[in-house]
């Protein structure tokens, strides 16, 4: 007689300790496990799964950096069951959650020593964040550093107050921020991400990581292929349905990849290998 | 027969009267008939019509929004009726052929079984609607006993008869053949893959759940079952199913009268006409 | 090799059973299934494909993860403590031992999935060897040699003896188990190799994986889909499940269960669906066997034992595919 030990699918009790209001309909969830450590060690890009019991479970990326060693934090946008459901809880209620998931952004070999571009738009700035603070941290390790996000509107914006009081202070690093169109209290810079990037003309010497809704990203690669920039050069992260995040349930694959395991993250040229169906 | 079926198709096809034909044609194995819709005259030499070609066609005519052609065997009219009423199909859309049938082969792995039950105790023997008709039909069987395993069941005591369900049911894969074949199971979102409102299941999680899924379609085609018989012959596991739906049909024949689904695409359902006096005739 | 007179089997499986839980093929309505073996249930070893099939007992089409208490927003979990006991499948043929190689492929490799490798370690594997082909049948054409199926014992029956010859220590345990049943011989079992059926299946090379994906034909060869799962499940190699959740009414239980690709909410997100056609889930099926599987796993994910074949009401398989699916572009 014997009983599966536990296994991958099987996850831990994890406790929401604080809630930030983005925007209106993102959220910065804050959890550690019951006992008050961080759930498991991670790499900027993984993710884990997330779930209320009864409710449903989904794949979210990790938005904190693996150099925080107390807590995780997941950037939600309400847009879903189970996304609707995480929005209502209050501080203390219980969650579950399992990880990590998925490959990393190369934090240790290709973004190495490099100039890095890291691109944005609206809640696609959540993984990316956890490579931006990874970088912070490590900063030493790390060239200049070129931040473009965008949003649909200022109030949009995730992680504005971080990134005005603390990104754009970092050294060796600028910030660009734009909203899609112009509207009363912005001073700032208005258009689409693509264009903005154009305009600021970036050298094509740096590494670059996109993360945004796949139209953007599609916008995006063809900008920074006009501006000189190779394939190779160019990073992003995936997100389609999951459901086990080990590559077996069989349902995010783009071909022969499997977003949960081969994914999240994809080098361009990889995917151009890949059929277009993501 | 198979040839002047050809010819028609093509005068119909090269005359601008439809502009595809449905029928079946020879699949890669022997005795296999697939459904296909032929766009071209030439595409038509392919076209077969034997007792292989056991598929109601009546289900894909659905939505049908360009002028076609279908070839229908008499209790596959009955579908198409049935759709009709339910407003899922524009007859307008259609073009009728209807085929005489002398009864479709049942295939065991793929080798011919005999006959399909449901030709066995066929009483759909007519067309019920056609823009013309070839072939013969076959005549009515004169001993008729399409209630007879619904009476031997209902003979049962109550504990046997939930023993030869749940032994049947108990196979069950979900595959949703049974479902998916129906002609009138035609919901947008079927209630049991609606994740909106805790209805969804896609695997029995317990034994309960596996009565209810076929429980609940029976009663969602009741009195809409034109007793087609494909729910029967898609199921892998070879559950009676025809079985449940014949129950409520003859339930249905008991209490309101003699009722066969898809007879005319007017007459309302049984369960879909409110009428107070024969509610209390029923003892409603 | 040993071998056992075939009017003795009876009391073979009786005393196998006596011992371990033994799954035999036997008679169920009109259908023959792998069932726990019972003295009075009619067994079959002539039919070759079982409905259902030895995925069942590996892979389980509902399997228990965990159950969940929710009480006022807190969530105490515990793991599923389903026991697995020692089993063994008498009866398997070789598409179907082959099938199993195709399951391991994906739950054995890393990261394991426990809970299949748990009923993988129970489980005995007994084939018997095919004399003949049924119409359906087409595991020749992916290397499959019926006449000498794969497994922990490998059994040949003819009309009067059954050979049996253990393969594995797994085998080897279960035949000490009977040995006093089982009697050494030099003979060994004919073995006509079935004609060997061919299909064109070296278009479907990973490299060509883009053209393949992007054929004219998808569309054609898919039209008649009624999208139920019947081929995904009544498939031997279909592993794909999903995850969710049964209210029991006083916790949550979170079950997996087999999934289709042909079902059009398989890959439906809060934002979008990448597969908005049934052409496009066909394509997928077809795809995962016959090109993604393969690049990945250095096999096809076909089996050809033909019970999609049998199982579709609309007559579409995979051979069809494997024949008419036209290559886009110049490779």
């Amino acid at each position: 007689m014997c009983k599966p030990s536990t296994d991958l699918l099987i996850p831990q009790v994890g406790i929401i300790t604080h809630i930030r209001q983005e925007t209106p309909d993102v959220k910065t969830f804050r959890i550690v496990t019951t006992s008050g450590a961080k759930a498991f060690s991670h790499m900027p890009g993984q993710c884990a799964m997330l779930s209320v019991p009864g409710i449903g479970e989904a794949m979210f990326s990790i938005a904190s950096s693996p150099t925080n060693t107390e807590f995780m934090e997941f950037s939600i946008k309400a847009c879903g069951t189970l996304t609707d459901h995480l929005h209502r809880l209050a501080i203390g209620s219980h969650v579950t959650i399992r990880g990590p998931y998925g490959n990393i952004f190369p934090m240790e070999d290709a973004f190495k020593g490099r100039d890095l571009l890291f691109i944005a738009g609206g809640i696609g700035l959540a993984p990316v964040r956890s490579a931006i603070k990874y970088v912070f941290d490590n900063r030493t390790n790390y060239g200049h550093v070129d931040i473009l996000y965008g949003a649909r509107s200022a109030d949009d914006l995730v992680y504005r107050h971080e990134i005005e009081e603390n990104w754009a202070s970092q050294p060796n690093t600028n910030v660009y921020i734009t909203i899609d169109r112009p509207q009363d209290d912005w001073s700032g810079h208005t258009g689409f991400v693509p264009a903005y990037f154009a305009d600021i003309g970036f050298a094509p010497d740096k590494m670059a990581l996109v993360c945004g809704p796949p139209i953007m990203i599609k916008r995006t690669l063809d900008a920074l292929l006009t501006a000189g920039f190779k394939k190779d050069q160019v990073y992003t992260t995936l997100e389609l349905r999951m459901k086990c995040g080990i590559g077996k349930c069989g349902r995010c694959n783009i071909g022969p990849k499997y977003v949960c395991k081969d994914g999240p993250v994809f080098r361009c040229d990889e995917l151009d290998a890949l059929p277009d169906e993501y | 027969m198979l040839e002047i079926m050809k010819q028609r198709a093509k005068e119909l096809l090269e005359s601008g009267r439809v502009v595809r034909v449905l029928g079946w044609q020879r699949g890669d194995f022997p005795n296999l008939r697939e459904p296909v819709f032929f766009t071209t005259a030439k595409q038509l030499d392919n076209l077969e019509y034997d007792r292989f070609c056991a598929a109601n066609l009546s289900k894909y005519l659905i939505g049908t929004d360009v002028p076609t052609l279908a070839f229908l065997k008499p209790c596959d009219t009955y579908s198409l009726n049935q759709l009709v009423k339910e407003r899922q199909i524009n007859r307008q859309m259609t073009y009728i052929i209807g085929i005489g049938c002398e009864g479709s082969a049942k295939l065991t792995d793929m080798e011919e079984n005999g006959t399909l039950e449901r030709c066995l105790v066929c009483t759909k023997t007519v067309h019920a609607a056609f823009d013309e008709l070839i072939g013969e039909d076959a005549a009515p069987r004169e001993k008729n006993d399409r209630f007879a395993g619904v009476g031997e069941i209902e003979a049962m005591e109550i504990a046997a008869r939930y023993t030869f369900w749940q032994d049947h049911l108990a196979r069950c894969i979900r595959c949703n053949a049974c479902r998916n074949i129906c002609p009138v199971c035609h919901c947008k979102k079927c209630v049991f893959d609606n994740t909106k409102y805790d209805t969804a299941q896609r695997a029995n999680a317990s034994a309960f759940e596996e009565q209810m899924f076929h429980i609940i379609r029976a009663y969602h085609v009741a009195g809409r079952c034109t007793d087609c018989g494909e729910c029967n012959r898609a199921c892998p596991q070879a559950i009676p199913l025809h079985l449940l739906n014949r129950k409520l049909i003859s339930d249905i024949n008991h209490m309101f009268g003699e009722y066969q689904a898809g007879t005319d695409t007017e007459t309302p359902g049984p369960l879909t006409n409110f009428d107070i006096e024969m509610d209390k005739e029923v003892g409603l | 090799m040993m071998k056992i007179a075939k009017e003795h089997l009876p009391r073979l499986f009786a005393a196998l059973a006596k011992q371990i839980d033994l799954l035999l093929p036997a008679q169920q309505a009109e259908v023959v299934n792998f069932a726990p073996f019972c003295p009075d249930a009619e067994i079959d070893l002539t039919t070759l494909k079982t409905a259902n099939t030895p995925k069942h007992f590996f892979l389980p089409q509902v399997e228990d993860l965990y159950t969940a208490a929710v009480n006022a927003g807190q969530i105490s979990i515990s793991a599923a403590d389903t026991p697995i006991k020692p089993f063994a499948i008498f009866g398997v043929r070789a598409c179907d031992a082959a099938a199993l190689d195709v399951l391991d492929s994906v739950y054995l490799s890393d990261p394991i999935d426990q809970f299949y490798q748990t009923r993988r370690q129970a489980g005995c594997i007994i084939t018997l060897a095919c004399e003949k082909p049924t119409a359906s049948c087409f595991c020749t054409a992916f290397g499959i040699n019926p006449t000498e199926p794969c497994g922990d014992i490998t059994t040949w029956l003819t009309d009067d003896v059954l050979y049996w010859q253990p393969n594995t220590e797994k085998g080897d345990k279960i035949t000490e188990l009977v040995a006093d049943l089982l009697q050494l011989t030099d003979e060994s079992p004919a073995q006509d190799i079935s004609e060997n059926i061919c299909l064109p299946l070296d278009k479907f090379n990973p490299d060509n994986l883009l053209a393949l994906f992007n054929a004219p034909n998808w569309q054609d060869l898919s039209v008649a889909c009624i999208a139920c799962g019947a081929c995904t499940f009544v498939c031997p190699t279909c592993q794909c499940y999903d995850i969710t959740d049964f209210d029991t009414g006083t916790s949550i239980t979170r079950y997996r269960c087999w999934d289709s690709c042909l079902y059009s909410d398989f890959t439906q997100m809060a934002h979008g669906n990448p597969r908005t056609t049934q052409a496009e889930r066909f394509r997928q099926r077809f795809m995962h066997k016959l090109v993604y599987h393969p690049a990945n796993n250095d096999q096809y994910g076909c089996v050809g034992c033909g019970r999609c074949v049998a199982a579709c009401p609309a007559g579409l398989n995979i051979v069809k595919v494997i024949k008419k699916l036209e290559v886009a572009g110049n490779v």
